[in-house]
């Protein structure tokens, strides 16, 4: 009936134990083992062992302790999952039964204790209610590398936190520190960044610094500041970093004393500097915004320059392929962006007639 | 275990593939057991290379570039993203294809990082060159009769790309293993369009020298040589063209021998793995005794 982890106790209490409401000692007069449920001073081993042997607090100890990675950042999100600041051991350990969830971006986790022992499953928080059978199951963490990879229609996803996760898998039975291992797969160094944050240490690289680091075909992207404010960057993160493009939040502000106008966004895990692909879209940015505007002289009905802000908003929000093929009352519709090209571009594709002037 | 690898490669915005080899190696590596933690990096994919120290456990970390040559990525952009404190390109005492490795303190982790010279211009990278032009002409023992062409992206902002290149092909060459061995290039010459010129045998085996398959190895190359017009029709391995049988390859970097390059790279560093290193060169079909070297 003694399992390793009363061994481990057992071991351990000279030391002393104060842990998630379990305290044990060992002195002259023999071991104390205390929990809010028994309290026992000065029994012998054997009935230490017996006691241990019953105790979901030992339990609770020897898994934080031998069973769950024990790298800082990885302990402390564990322990966040099952809420295990805001429940004691006992609420824990009956939620724990039934499972407890919790959301990390587009994942819904879940921990479940039976027999004493917590597995954890990870899948998509749309899927979070679809019953196991019906998703494909899997029990390799690294899969997550390939699942993420494409969004539900096949398209290449090259930002892992982009709210685009497919759907239809999961990973129904892993260890916590497989756990671990597939959430950090499907949004790498998240867990990091977030528990740096909790602790107070996030070291966010603003944007003037990142840019200033920039070399070789990059090494534009700084000339982009010429000391005229800091519009454009908000541009940059309105267009990227906002929560319908990215999961992270953004904490990374123009500089160290001027924060972008913009809204960051509200995900659990914080966005610490711009990246490659903020980085790549302002190389282009960098030199399409070196261009000085001209005036372009064509005629729109008020409906046409409508509908050409309809097709902006639509290819922008990714809406474009949402729009029925016989909804002729959407502008972003295919026909009436036909019908209007046929209209107004010339046989050399220019709106209006009119030609682009470098 | 408190010794980690990390892989650092280019990855990319646009092509889903980039990534493959890196992970497929890794998987390789991994399998063996010799890191506590292995983890890929990239340049355009997550982690970044910014954030991958802090995803690992190990307080020593062996990082090696898979990338081919020496030069921007490895002596700057690697290091700098990487934050190792007081990198400088001497440290790796490099004439262009010798680079060693240093070892330095990360800024933000402080892990020590033992910084290791590319796959591309490590020794055993001719060993992988053979290894593919085996795979491809099905044949262990390809060499008489035939030429190999190892091809690279050429001079574009590095001048060491054209230099690994030839390294490999020399060393190659003076093994006598094949009848011709020369070196190509897409944007210099000599230039891979005339892959039939450089050469007199009549089967030509072309390795290129890249690391994933993607727009210059599936759609560049092969029509340059004449393989195809279109690259989405595909192409035959042979395909005759001007008289020789071109048996054109795909990037080297897919060759699974590869993760035997990654584990020497770290093995230099200092990392104990040299039963790892027997295992994967016995599971990848690259156990035979290097010749010529």
């Amino acid at each position: 009936m003694d399992g390793e982890y009363v061994d481990a106790l057992v071991a351990t209490a000279p030391d002393g134990i104060a842990f998630d409401d379990l305290h044990v000692a060992h002195n002259g007069d023999g071991y104390t083992f205390q929990t809010p449920d028994v309290d026992h001073s000065g029994i012998d081993e054997e009935t230490l062992r017996t006691v241990a042997a019953e105790s979901p607090y030992v339990r609770n100890w020897y898994f934080w302790h031998a069973t769950a990675p024990q790298k800082a950042d990885r302990w402390a999100f564990l322990r966040w999952l099952e809420g295990a600041e805001q429940r004691d051991v006992a609420e824990r350990y009956d939620a724990l039964a039934d499972g407890v969830a919790a959301t990390w971006g587009e994942l819904h986790l879940r921990v479940t204790l039976s027999d004493g022992e917590r597995t954890y499953s990870v899948r998509h928080r749309a899927d979070a209610d679809v019953g196991t059978s019906a998703l494909d199951a899997h029990d390799d963490p690294l899969d997550a590398r390939e699942i993420a990879k494409h969004d539900d229609d096949g398209g290449y996803r090259p930002l892992k936190t982009a709210p685009s996760l497919q759907t239809g898998w999961t990973f129904p039975e892993l260890s916590a520190s497989e756990c671990v291992t597939t959430v950090d797969a499907f949004y790498p160094a998240t867990i990091a960044n977030w528990h740096r944050e909790q602790e107070g240490e996030l070291d966010v690289t603003h944007w003037r610094d990142t840019v200033d680091r920039q070399t070789g075909i990059y090494g534009v992207v700084s000339t982009w500041d010429r000391g005229d404010g800091y519009e454009h960057v908000n541009w940059v993160a309105e267009a990227c970093c906002d929560d319908s493009q990215c999961l992270k939040r953004r904490e990374w502000q123009y500089d160290e004393e001027t924060d972008l106008d913009v809204d960051g966004g509200s995900g659990a895990f914080p966005c610490r500097e711009p990246c490659s692909l903020v980085i790549a879209g302002a190389r282009q940015w960098t030199k399409l915004e070196g261009e000085t505007s001209q005036t372009y002289e064509f005629e729109l009905t008020p409906s046409e320059k409508e509908q050409i802000e309809d097709i902006i908003d639509a290819v922008a929000d990714g809406k474009a392929d949402d729009i029925r093929e016989a909804d002729i009352y959407e502008g972003a519709n295919r026909y009436r962006a036909r019908f209007l090209r046929a209209k107004l571009f010339d046989d050399e594709g220019h709106l209006g007639g009119v030609e682009t002037e470098e | 275990m408190d010794e980690a690898l990390v892989i650092a490669a280019h990855g990319s915005h646009l092509n889903a593939e980039s990534s493959t080899p890196t992970y497929d190696h890794a998987d390789t590596i991994r399998a063996t057991g010799a890191f506590g933690e292995v983890r890929e990096s990239f340049w355009k994919e997550e982690p970044s290379f910014r954030e991958a120290l802090r995803t690992v456990d190990a307080d020593e970390v062996y990082l090696v570039p898979l990338f081919i040559s020496e030069g921007y990525f490895t002596e700057q952009v690697i290091p700098r993203e990487f934050r190792l404190e007081d990198w400088d390109p001497e440290l790796w005492e490099s004439d262009g294809t010798s680079a060693t490795n240093a070892t330095l303190t990360a800024e933000d982790t402080d892990q020590t990082v033992h910084y290791c010279g590319p796959v591309g211009t490590h020794d055993s990278m001719s060993d992988v060159i053979v290894q593919r032009a085996e795979s491809v002409t099905g044949d262990p023992d390809v060499g008489e009769g035939f030429g190999l062409a190892v091809v690279g992206h050429g001079t574009e902002r590095n001048e060491n790309s054209a230099k690994a290149i030839q390294y490999h092909a020399d060393r190659i060459r003076e093994r006598g293993r094949f009848d011709e061995v020369q070196s190509l290039f897409m944007d210099e010459d000599p230039e891979v369009d005339d892959v039939a010129d450089y050469f007199e045998s009549d089967d030509i085996v072309v390795v290129p020298l890249f690391i994933a398959d993607g727009f210059h190895t599936q759609e560049d190359i092969p029509e340059d040589m004449g393989l195809t017009d279109d690259y989405r029709t595909g192409y035959d391995v042979p395909t005759t063209v001007e008289g020789h049988d071109i048996w054109y390859a795909g990037a080297v970097g897919t060759e699974p021998l590869m993760a035997d390059v990654v584990l020497e790279r770290a093995a230099d560093a200092g990392a104990d793995v040299s039963s790892a290193i027997e295992q994967v060169r016995e599971e990848t079909g690259g156990a035979k005794p290097a010749t010529g070297d």
